[in-house]
Order: C-alpha cells, then structure tokens, then sequence
C-alpha cells in the first residue's frame, strides 16, 4: 500500500478507495467529496500541478468516470491518479477550477465532448465543438452527426 | 557629352520652338510642353516602379539566401509586368458597407499626390517642372496629403483592421513630419533658400550631409517612417493588421496604393540626394540625370536592405522614438547649425 | 462630448499570425486589450474517437498529425505508451534510434518557433534562415522515413527501418553546423534591439500562475521551474545522456524565446552523445500482429514533447482497439493563459503571446 493512499485514508476515513490499475497509485472517491480532496491534496500534499484530466464512458455500468493526474512539483517524485465516477444519467461532478485554474479548459473540453457537466464553473461552453452541435461525440451511443439510425 | 547632358532640356526646348513654329501662342506652346513633362514624369514613374518591385523582390531574395522570381525573362525581370496585368483584371471588389466615395477615391488621391511631389523634384540640372522659391516647402505639405489618403482608405472601407492601420498611419505619419521638416531646417538655414535648385547649386564644393550629419540621419530615420517602410511599416504591417488601410483593396486599386508607395520612395529618395549628397553634382563623365538617378537609387537599395533585415518596432516605442527623441535632436541640431552660422559668418 | 467604447476585433480564423485556424475574439479598448476569447476547433479531427474505431497499430498515423511540427515525438509517446501497456521491451538501437530522431524533431519545432516568431514581428529574413535550417532536419527524417514532417517512422516495439548509411554524415554535418546557426541566430535575431523591445516585459506570468494553470515545457521552465520530464522520470533512455535543462526566472516572451534556443543546443548534445553510443543490433522487437492488452489495463504515459508535456491515457477494454484514448495536449493547455497574459497589453503584444505560447493547433483542437 502506496504511504500516501494510506495518509489519504486516514484524513478522509472511508471516503478514498484505493484500487491498482495503471502505472500510478489510484483512489477512487466519490464526486461529492471531489474538491475537498483536492483542496487536501494540493494544501497538504503538495500536488500543486494537474497534469491531465480526462473522462470515460462506462455505458454498460451505467457511469462515467473522470480521472484526474496530479503531480507535484515540489516533491517530484509524488503521483496520483484520482478517479470519480458519476451516473450516466444525469452526470455531474464538482468542477476543480478553484482548486486548479488549469483545469478550466480540460473541463470544458470534457464537458464539449463527453457531456459532463461540471458544476460551478466560471464559463462552461464548448471549447472545440461549435456552440450549436449537438450531441457528445466521445459517448460510446453517439451515432455521428449525418448517419441515419 | 553636352548632347547627352542636355537630352531631356534640349528636347523640351525643340518641342517648344516647333510649337511656336505652328504659330501657336506663346502660352498654348507652354501649356502642351507641361503637359508632356507631366506624361513623361508619369512614364518615368511606373517603368521605376516596375523596375523598383522587381528589385525589392530579387534582393529580398538574395537577403533572405532564396531566389526571388526567376521564371519569367531573364532573371525574372517580366514578373511585375505580368503581376500589373494580373492586377488589372482582377476583379475590383466594393464592399457593401463600405462609404463608397471616399473608398474609390483614396487610391487616387494617394498617387497623384505622389506623382505632384515630382512637380518640384530636382531630376537632373534644370530638370524641374517648376522651379519656384518654396519648392522645398511645397515638397514637405504635398507628402503629408499621403497620410489623409490613407486614412480615406482606412475609413471608407468600413473595416476594423482598416480603420486601426488607417489611425497608425495617422498617428505615425504626423509625429515623423516635424523631425522630418526640422532636419531639413538645417539646410535652409545655410544655403538661405527653399529652393532646390540652390539648394543644389550651394552644394558645388561640399555636399551637406557633411555638414549637417545629424540632419542627414535624423531625415533619413523620418523618412523611413514617412515612407511606411521597415521596421516602421505599422500601419500595414500585415501580420497584424493583415494590410491595414490596404485591406479590404483589391485588383487595380490596391496596385494604386502599391504604386503611390514606391513613387513616393522614389521622390523621397531622389530628394535625399539632392539636400544631402550634392544632387546632379559628380565627376562630369556621367550626365547630371544619371548622377541623380544613382545617388537616389543608392539610398532605395539602402531602404530595402534596412526593411528586410529589421523586425517591426512596437508602435508606443515608435512615437516616443519619435517625440523624445528625434525631435529633441533634430531641434538641437537647428541651434547648433544657427551656432555655427553665427560663427562663421 | 467625446465618448468612447470598446469593440470587438475577430482576429482569426483566417489570419496570418494564428498559426492555423484559431478565432481570437478581442476585446479592445483602442490599442489596449482588455480581454481575449479564444475559440477553438477550426482544426478539429477528433482524433481521440477515432482511435476508439482503431487497432493500437492503425492509430500510430493519427498521432503524428497532432503535433506535426514535431510528428516523431508524438508517435513515440503513443508508441512507448502502448508498449508500456504491453509490457513489449523495446531493442537498444532502437531506443537510441528514438531519441535521435525526437530531439531531431524538436530541434526541427523549435526552429520553426523561433522563424515564425521572426514573421510574426516582421523580421521576415528569420523565418528564411530557420527555415533553411530545418530544411536539413526534414531530409533527415525523410532519410528514415520516406516522408518529410508525417514519416510514421515510430512503430511499437521500435522504429519502421534502420537508420540508412547515407543518414550517418548528413546528421553529423547539420550538428557541426548548430553552433554556427545559433551564433547567426544570436546575431540577427537575439541581438536585435527592436525584438528585444518587442519581446521584453510582454506576456508576463508570475511562477505560480504558470503552476497553477498547468503550463508547461519551455513555457514552465522560463518561469523558473526546472521541470523536464526527461530529467523527472526519465522516459525510454534518457537517464543515460548528460544534458541540461535551461531555465529563467522570468516567464516574459524574451525568456520563452530564449529558452528554445538554448533547448536546441541541449538537443543536439543529446543526438551527439546518442550518435555515439549507438548499438548494433535489431530496431525493431517482434510483436504480435493483433495487439490485445488486458482487460481494463489502463496507463497515462508522458514525455516532454517540442511545446510541453505531452500525455497519453490509454484504457484498453481487452479487445484490439482502445476503449478510451485521451491526449494531454500541451497546446491546449499552454494557450489557456493566452487571456490572462495579454490583458491590458496592446495589440502588437497579443501577436508576440501568441508566437511564445507556440501552439500548434493540430494538437490543440485535435
């Protein structure tokens, strides 16, 4: 068990699950804890850098999954891969804009093209699509703008 | 070698005789002869700039370590002829919003108030249209009409890039004219005169820019922003303002703009020389109209080499450049030269 | 009474200076911007669907086209990614092989920076010299690849072919060549006083800003952070070659410029040193011709790629195509802060934020 997962569970009891699947240490909580724990990580952990943010579509457990790799750049060796899962549907998850700002276009990218909608963020619109498309193209049921079903 | 000295002046002269011959009177004879120095000034001015484009493009070439154009005649040399026919029948495009009067009208406006710069350049000894005692100061309020051409353009065509270039332009082109008027002030004070053939003829001995250096770089800074050139070509500078006032142009109309540019290059230059570098005076083995052609071409291949090889200045620093500095020298430059005068004299 | 109002100037999507399809909606007020809105998406492939309809192999092309600038060192991220997924060892010379070519690229990105730059201030001869200069990286890469900025030439498990004969006294003559390149560069461009007027002082970000908003690569290491992936966990075999990071503690434009120049310096001690200790040996590992990673296996793989830190977030769902590709774009992130630095700056300024942020908008839109 990774020394930091277990500070991690010790300041929030229950709430952080720890799971092995990539080639970093990953937690998977739930979105509604989302910020508090990134506040905690950056304040206390020193993961001052998000390095990437991206999101999945589970359709067949009904979810989507956002997944957040922090790194720090004080202590470099520090890693984590933070993972929140939310309904299929109805998704929203807490934005991180407070805590990280450079999240702010990585949000609105998933929001553009997998459909999630990130809760208190300064301007959530498309950032790749144009503003009148419709659909979410990155959701596995997503048939293609002219293809007829 | 007199025949030759005397090519252009002489035929004037025969034309006139014969004129008068046809029993026209004297004035009609006066008139017509105006009006051929005039076609032929005009002649002169589009087979330069001709010669000039193509030039530019072979020497930015040659510059930048490419070719330049090289397919069409020897070195390339028929390029800007197919490039001006090209230009001609390309479609001449109004914009619907655009005030169509001043849009038609500011390329006009912007050539022939270069072309009326010729009106008092000196080509060659005696090779002026008129030769009157404010040539020099009539030569400095005709090229500061360019500026409100170029902000008809700006304005007219109803576009923001435009009307920025075209405020640039404004904004540029009035701050350089006082140090540009202030160097040549020097000058004047010396030879005592605003004409340009005295202006010329004092300079038998030496030739000003000897004695007045700073006068000469001060001008010379002035001119290039006069000109719009490199690097204080801001008002077009076209990968910011894509083509300022130039823009929304297009076809023949553009070519106008282009034309007007390298026509007043020209003058500016040809002017250099004849205030500065002793004008058609030079070793008599050459005519007086050739030494003046090589002293201004000197300086046109001086301006293209400073364009290709400097990056754009930012326009704040280009007026405080202008203000704090030039203005400053070139002022002190007018209490030094009266100095001097006060001493010698 | 004179009143005056701000307007709205649409730069782009069709300007010279955006460096492709990208709409900059400014606000200005005269001169001055008072904010920038930047709309995205003229270049728009979606590439990361496509590589859901993709075997791990087909979608190697994909990659180059993001950064195609510097095409070989996307695909190496993809590559490495999935070999890393894989679990697939990688032969010696071909990771030599790598290297070469990746900061042979990044020299190649960065020189198109610096020349881009040069056009965007209008000092058009500097973008003729980098240009004359890449010419020669680009027949290198055509020497491997048989194509000019998209040779492919990355596969899985090593590279497509091995370096030819003819490639061994090309590239040793463009690198005997890079110290007389920077001192020209040094003496037309850096020590132009105008660019330096242009470039210093404009497009400032404090050190934690630039933290804060994620920037990376050059850009991240001109606000003092000595942040190189290479250095931090040495990807592939860049633990063995002895070279620095440049850093500046004063993320401006002129610092960003410079630290491209000199990060091509540190490049091409890389390709000496690789160049030497290059192996005999296979440049390419067997693999099997359906890549089938486990079921739920997923990774997020890094490399400092030409504009930044440059991701790959595979999650396999056991079959021969990925369930999820994601691409961290240093492009897209980097110009994030393209608003915040050009605030209340003036308009020529936004062309040299732009020009410093340096993204290529294949990898931004995607």
């Amino acid at each position: 068990m990774n020394p930091l997962i277990q500070t991690l569970q010790e300041a929030f009891p229950e709430k952080v699950e720890a799971v092995e699947v990539s080639n970093y240490p990953t937690v998977k909580i739930a979105a509604a804890d989302l910020v508090a724990i990134m506040q905690y990580l950056k304040d206390e952990q020193n993961f001052d850098y998000l390095a990437n943010l991206c999101s999945i579509d589970y359709p067949e457990e009904d979810a989507f999954e956002i997944v957040y790799f922090l790194h720090s750049l004080k202590e470099r060796e520090k890693r984590i891969q933070v993972k929140v899962r939310t309904a299929h549907n109805r998704p929203e998850v807490p934005s991180i804009t407070a805590v990280y700002p450079g999240a702010n276009w990585q949000e609105r990218e998933e929001y553009d093209l997998m459909g999630i909608t990130f809760t208190d963020h300064p301007n959530l619109v498309r950032v790749l699509l144009p503003d009148n498309f419709e659909g979410h193209p990155l959701r596995k049921d997503f048939k293609g703008v002219n293809v007829k079903p | 070698m007199n025949v030759i000295e005397n090519l252009f002046t002489g035929l004037g002269a025969m034309i006139y005789d014969f004129l008068i011959w046809l029993t026209l009177p004297d004035w009609l004879a006066a008139v017509i002869l105006l009006f051929l120095k005039w076609l032929l000034i005009i002649l002169v001015v589009i087979v330069d700039v001709i010669i000039l484009i193509w030039l530019e493009r072979k020497i930015s070439g040659y510059i930048q370590q490419r070719l330049g154009p090289n397919r069409l005649g020897p070195g390339g040399c028929f390029q800007t002829i197919a490039d001006t026919l090209k230009l001609m029948g390309k479609e001449d495009i109004i914009p619907r919003t655009a005030d169509k009067v001043l849009f038609v009208i500011a390329p006009a406006m912007f050539i022939i108030v270069a072309v009326m710069l010729y009106a008092v350049v000196p080509m060659g000894k005696d090779m002026m249209i008129v030769d009157f005692d404010l040539s020099m100061l009539f030569f400095i309020s005709v090229a500061s009409l360019g500026t409100l051409a170029l902000f008809m353009g700006g304005w007219g065509s109803d576009n923001k890039w435009s009307l920025m270039g075209a405020m640039r332009a404004v904004a540029q082109m009035i701050s350089y004219e006082v140090p540009l008027a202030f160097s040549l002030l020097g000058v004047v004070m010396i030879t005592g005169s605003l004409q340009f053939s005295e202006i010329v003829a004092a300079q038998e001995n030496i030739w000003f820019v000897f004695l007045q250096p700073i006068a000469f770089v001060t001008y010379f800074i002035a001119a290039t922003a006069e000109l719009n050139r490199g690097p204080f070509d801001m008002p077009e500078a076209e990968q910011e303002l894509t083509a300022g006032p130039y823009t929304e142009y297009t076809g023949m109309r553009w070519a106008l703009f282009f034309l007007a540019e390298y026509t007043n290059l020209v003058a500016v230059c040809l002017m250099c020389s004849a205030v500065f570098f002793g004008g058609w005076h030079g070793p008599a083995f050459l005519p007086s109209w050739a030494w003046m052609f090589i002293k201004a071409y000197f300086f046109i291949l001086v301006f293209f080499w400073i364009k290709w090889t400097l990056p754009r200045i930012r326009m704040d620093k280009l007026m405080e450049f202008s203000w704090k500095f030039l203005v400053p020298v070139s002022l002190g430059n007018v209490l030094l030269t009266g100095v001097g005068l006060m001493l010698f004299r | 009474m004179i009143t005056s109002e701000k307007y709205v100037l649409n730069m782009g999507p069709q300007h010279p200076s955006t460096h492709g399809g990208m709409h900059l909606e400014t606000i200005m007020d005269g001169e001055f911007i008072d904010d920038v809105i930047v709309h995205l998406g003229y270049d728009h492939r979606s590439v990361e669907k496509i590589a859901e309809s993709r075997t791990y192999i087909q979608f190697i092309p994909y990659a180059s086209r993001l950064d195609y600038l510097s095409s070989n060192l996307p695909t190496m991220a993809y590559c490495q990614a999935v070999e890393k997924l894989m679990q697939i060892e990688v032969p010696e010379r071909a990771e030599y092989i790598r290297v070469i070519m990746g900061e042979l690229n990044r020299i190649a990105s960065h020189l198109l920076f610096v020349g881009s730059l040069c056009q965007d201030v209008g000092a058009t001869t500097g973008l003729a010299y980098c240009m004359r200069e890449r010419e020669k990286i680009l027949n290198l890469i055509e020497m491997t690849g048989g194509q000019r900025m998209l040779s492919s030439y990355m596969r899985i498990g090593g590279v497509s072919d091995d370096l030819p004969p003819e490639f061994f006294p090309a590239v040793k003559a463009f690198l005997d060549g890079v110290p007389n390149m920077l001192k020209e560069f040094n003496g037309l461009i850096s020590g132009n006083e105008i660019l330096q007027g242009r470039l210093k002082d404009v497009g400032v970000i404090s050190k934690e800003e630039a933290i804060a908003w994620s920037l990376s690569g050059p850009n991240l290491r001109a606000a003092g952070v000595p942040y190189d992936i290479r250095k931090e966990e040495p990807y592939g075999i860049y633990d063995r070659f002895d070279f620095e990071i440049p850093t500046a503690d004063y993320c401006d434009c002129w610092n960003r410029y410079l630290m491209r120049i000199e990060e091509m310096e540190q490049s091409a001690r890389i390709v000496r040193q690789a160049l030497e200790g290059l192996p005999e040996g296979e440049f390419r590992t067997k693999i099997p011709r359906i890549l089938k990673p486990e079921k739920g296996a997923e990774v997020y793989y890094r490399i400092e790629g030409a504009k930044g830190e440059l991701g790959f977030y595979i999650l396999s769902d056991g079959t021969e195509k990925p369930k999820r590709l994601h691409v961290r774009a240093p492009s897209f992130i980097n110009l994030m802060v393209l608003p915040i630095i050009s605030k209340g700056e003036r308009f020529q300024d936004l062309i040299c934020n732009i020009a410093t942020l340096d993204p290529v908008l294949g990898e931004c839109d995607r």
